[in-house]
């Protein structure tokens, strides 16, 4: 599986006059979990919305070889999945209405729930551990929770391709884990996940790895590689280091004393 | 899936306002000028002239404002977005005065343009005219707040706009004495003026309110979600947005020009809903609208039978009575924020 599902070339992003992303370039494979990592403010979570076609770029983004301009709206929304970081949400919806919005692509005006977005709905908030307090309002969730309910809205669309930026930064570690085989899940089905993390340990389970600075990609390639790791040693300050562990890679914080 | 609990919760709560409703809207044609009075037959021109429209008109304007306090906070993500917080009421007074106006001085000037002796001319220019100020008002406080992102300033350009579109309609007033007594009905809110049309003529505006806006209600579901995660959903948020402020301006609109400035109801049902079920736009718009004519249902009764024979303007009532309720919705946040 090489296809190419996600494509840009020369992307560039302004906002407010200032240059965010410079001509990047970029295919990311089909079927594959790829990671995007960097310092702070190098244009993460910007690539994932000009990825995904919700903010105003130059250069060109082909989703499965089509430009995103060629798509329809609709098309587009079943096909691709966008989970935003600190999106406000309304408190006074229930789990379920939640996580049923992400099956709106898939309903017409008129049309309501029927039983296919009911199952994938119920589904995906079992994944999610939510089943028990789908009845809820949002707003009376814990940051955790709203968390996981917010990510089985994103699941429930049965999209082709997934971008998430921090999915799992407010999450508890076995839920964390849940995430990960969930990813390894629908990426071994054939769909394609692009994720801003925040841990670079976890970032390292991802097939590939994408590590930008300055709004600018630095490297592209799999995450055993060791030119990945020395990329993100680098574009980190050498403040991290990258060892194996017992078959797992760990990026470590270097002890502040020790520089 | 049809059996969540939360549909057993939306029916209760149907029924309950149904309930409360007819009750009220019983008490609306005993309540006259004597206070209550049981004597009369249904069949009195009293009862079939004057209280059965005013008792059905208070009951659609309140639907109206309660349709568009509902649309408002939806649309806006706001839970203080409301058609007064926004200026579109004041636009919609404005507009009305400037028909009032150019009755009162200019019905010799322009004999064809304004017909102020045909009712149907006369109110349908007032709603029209009410509607453009409406909706010009909420894209112009659309434009000072840059958008609808920060919720501060939001509600102070709707204040800002709303207080200048006031003043604007003092001026007009000031310098046209004659428009002035059919002018004050209008700014303190009132239910007298209401006939058979003016209920006919709101029913089809609210029909259409309605259809449109449950069509478009996902689009609000969708909202809560943040704007960006809208759009990812695929849905076109700006003609959606104008076609929802259209629709808002037109149901504060047709309300203020049959019963003028009434304060708070379209606030405050949406908030009676949302304190008792949380539920998806496409209930509870409805049940906001159901709600709202409750209230200024309720509210045009006391207003007519506290202190009869003299009559309270309705607007003036609810005023006081929704201004009450924020303050004490408030006063309970600040305890439970404190408790917790």
């Amino acid at each position: 599986m090489n296809h190419i599902a996600l494509q840009c070339q020369q992307l560039q992003v302004h906002i407010h006059q200032q240059k965010i992303l410079h001509d990047l370039n970029l295919n990311i494979r089909q079927g594959r979990w790829t990671c995007v990592v960097g310092p702070n403010g190098c244009g993460k979570s910007t690539l994932l919305k000009a990825l995904s076609g919700l903010i105003d770029y130059k250069g060109q983004v082909l989703m499965a070889d089509l430009s995103l301009s060629q798509w329809l709206s609709k098309n587009l929304a079943q096909h691709r999945a966008w989970l935003g970081q600190d999106e406000s949400s309304n408190d006074d919806l229930t789990v379920y209405d939640v996580v049923m919005l992400g099956r709106l692509p898939h309903q017409s005006w008129l049309q309501g729930a029927n039983p296919k977005d009911h199952q994938y709905v119920s589904d995906a908030l079992k994944k999610m551990h939510a089943w028990d307090w789908r009845e809820r309002p949002l707003g009376q969730l814990s940051g955790g929770e709203r968390q996981r309910v917010l990510l089985a809205r994103v699941w429930a669309s049965d999209a082709s391709v997934f971008l998430m930026d921090e999915p799992i930064s407010n999450l508890d570690v076995p839920h964390q884990a849940d995430w990960i085989s969930s990813v390894q899940d629908v990426v071994k089905h054939g769909a394609t996940v692009v994720s801003v993390l925040h841990d670079l340990t976890l970032s390292l389970l991802a097939d590939d790895v994408v590590v930008m600075q300055n709004g600018i990609i630095v490297h592209h390639g799999s995450s055993q590689d060791t030119a990945t790791h020395q990329a993100m040693t680098e574009v980190f300050d050498g403040r991290i280091q990258i060892v194996s562990h017992n078959g797992q890679t760990l990026a470590l914080i270097k002890n502040a004393i020790q520089i | 899936m049809n059996n969540r609990p939360i549909h057993q919760r939306i029916q209760h709560l149907w029924w309950m306002l149904l309930l409360i409703t007819c009750a009220v809207g019983w008490l609306g044609l005993h309540t006259g000028s004597l206070g209550l009075e049981w004597g009369l037959s249904y069949s009195d021109d009293i009862i079939q002239e004057i209280r059965i429209p005013r008792t059905w008109g208070a009951w659609l304007a309140g639907v109206l404002l309660g349709l568009s306090g509902a649309i408002a906070q939806g649309l806006f993500r706001n839970p203080l977005a409301d058609p007064y917080l926004l200026g579109s009421a004041s636009g919609a007074a404005l507009g009305v005065a400037t028909v009032l106006v150019l009755g009162a001085t200019g019905a010799s000037a322009l004999p064809g343009l304004i017909d102020v002796s045909n009712w149907w001319a006369l109110r349908l220019s007032l709603t029209s005219a009410a509607f453009l100020g409406a909706w010009l008002s909420v894209l112009f406080t659309l434009m000072l707040a840059r958008g609808v992102h920060q919720t501060m300033r939001l509600i102070l350009s709707g204040v800002v706009v709303g207080v200048v579109l006031g003043a604007i309609t003092s001026l007009m007033m000031a310098m046209v004495p004659q428009a002035l007594p059919s002018m004050q009905s209008f700014i303190l809110g009132s239910t007298a003026s209401l006939n058979p049309s003016a209920c006919v003529l709101m029913s089809l505006v609210l029909f259409f309110c309605c259809l449109i806006s449950l069509l478009t209600s996902k689009v609000l579901d969708a909202l809560g979600l943040g704007e960006t995660t809208a759009r990812s959903l695929g849905l076109s948020l700006k003609p959606m947005r104008m076609i929802l402020i259209a629709v808002m301006s037109l149901a504060t609109a047709c309300a203020v020009a049959q019963v003028g400035l009434i304060a708070f109801v379209g606030l405050v049902a949406p908030h009676l809903v949302r304190s008792r079920v949380q539920v998806t736009h496409r209930h509870s718009l409805l049940l906001s609208a159901a709600m709202g004519g409750a209230l200024l249902c309720a509210a045009d009764v006391l207003a007519r039978g506290l202190w009869a024979p003299q009559e309270l303007p309705v607007g003036v009532l609810t005023a006081v009575l929704g201004g009450g309720y924020l303050l004490w919705r408030m006063q309970s946040m600040n305890g439970e924020r404190s408790h917790s």
